[in-house]
């Protein structure tokens, strides 16, 4: 089992309640915008404490609101790539790049495979929107994580871009195993990547 | 521009009042602003209005409060007395403390809008890469309020070099001791023939404010060049 997740939550007005539990690769939760989508990827990450329920991610209890486990964000060895980028912007991209890694030997492997190799010393401010994507997903997987947060990782990308980062995900998803859980209102997108899919 | 040897001393003696009353009073803005900016506690509108006193009471007030409190008799005064055996009456750390009190509201605030401006957002990707909340202060929200506490220090400092009315009457003007360059100027104006000193103290003075300022724009821009957050 990769996610098992029962939360609710109350959310401003909006009252948020899902269940899933889901094997292997990538599921991918669908659904309407404003439904609680990123909500959802709070809660699993820690920046966002449910009501009622619990998360567990493999063998791990991340959350569970009868017994009180309740783990910080920096324990919970996830990576999330968030729907914007979220680059550090006072920090190079080989800074942002290495925030999170506990070693940075993998640092040139991953750069390769995500084609940012020659933008190690360039600002944040200076990237493209694809570029940016591509950093975020490297800082997010060198943080050495034990699963994958990605919220709409495609969106406000050109079609070029969309194809080069899909097709990243796709190699992550068959060389690294690591369990993802992914956020699109992108059928296609949903259809290609999925493992399981979620409707919301 | 040649300044007598009493007037060095002028200018000597507010750089190192300015400068005492900033660093000491850095902290304890910093802590302030981080509280009225991040945190949520019953009588926080009554310790914003706390902090932003000085900046409406006439300064002649709060000197005099100063002295009420430091006065050997006052509840600061004397611990400090019993304590450590020292006085601020007089004495140029005295006037420090002046000038912290009256700079306080100007850096609190430029720190706190600075706080406030930080993206929340960068701080929960540093907590979801591993950071605890110590580093995350560290790392992200400390360098990038960085622009508007240099700014609430540069406020600060030109404010502390020039406050006059709670000095005055808090520590009164002791030459070599409080008479930073607004008491000088002032007491210039009241000697037949100081004229010339006043001139000369005054374009200190505006030199000073002027360099400060100038400075505060550069390092601001320096570092917002790179601040376009994703």
């Amino acid at each position: 089992m990769s996610f098992d997740v029962d939360v609710r939550c109350q959310v401003g007005e909006a009252a948020i309640a899902l269940r899933f539990a889901t094997g292997a690769g990538v599921t991918v939760l669908v659904g309407p915008s404003g439904v609680g989508k990123s909500s959802v990827l709070n809660m699993v990450a820690g920046l966002l404490t449910p009501d009622d329920g619990h998360v567990r991610v493999g063998e791990r209890t991340l959350f569970h609101a009868a017994t009180g486990v309740n783990l910080p964000p920096q324990r919970r060895h996830v990576g999330y790539v968030f729907q914007e980028p979220r680059l550090f912007p006072h920090k190079r991209v080989r800074a942002n790049l290495l925030y999170g890694a506990p070693d940075a030997a993998p640092l040139t492997a991953t750069a390769a495979m995500l084609d940012i190799g020659h933008l190690l010393e360039r600002w944040p401010a200076s990237l493209s929107g694809g570029e940016a994507r591509r950093v975020a997903i490297g800082r997010a997987l060198l943080s050495d994580p034990a699963f994958l947060l990605l919220d709409e990782p495609m969106s406000s990308l050109d079609p070029t871009r969309r194809e080069e980062v899909l097709r990243d995900i796709e190699r992550i998803r068959d060389e690294s195993r690591l369990p993802i859980l992914m956020v699109t209102h992108d059928a296609q997108e949903a259809e290609r990547l999925a493992t399981s899919i979620v409707r919301m | 521009m040649i300044l007598s040897d009493a007037e060095w001393e002028v200018v000597r003696l507010s750089l190192l009042v300015g400068g005492t009353a900033c660093m000491a009073a850095l902290p304890v803005a910093f802590g302030l602003a981080w509280l009225l900016a991040r945190a949520r506690f019953p009588g926080r509108l009554v310790l914003d209005a706390l902090v932003h006193l000085p900046l409406v009471v006439p300064p002649v007030v709060t000197g005099w409060l100063l002295l009420l409190a430091f006065a050997p008799g006052g509840p600061i005064g004397r611990w400090l007395l019993d304590w450590f055996g020292v006085t601020v009456l007089f004495r140029w750390t005295g006037a420090a403390i002046a000038a912290a009190v009256m700079a306080l509201p100007l850096m609190v605030r430029a720190m706190r809008l600075s706080i406030e401006a930080v993206d929340r957002r960068l701080e929960s990707a540093a907590r979801t890469l591993g950071a605890d909340p110590w580093r995350v202060f560290r790392t992200v929200t400390l360098p990038l309020s960085l622009p508007g506490i240099m700014a609430g220090l540069v406020l600060g400092f030109a404010r502390s070099i020039g406050e006059f009315g709670a000095t005055i009457t808090f520590v009164s003007s002791v030459p070599g001791e409080t008479e930073t360059l607004p008491l000088a100027i002032y007491a210039a104006l009241q000697t037949p023939g100081g004229e010339n000193s006043v001139w000369r103290l005054a374009a200190v003075s505006v030199s000073l404010s002027l360099v400060a300022l100038i400075a505060s724009e550069w390092l601001g821009r320096r570092w917002g060049r790179r601040l376009h957050v994703l």
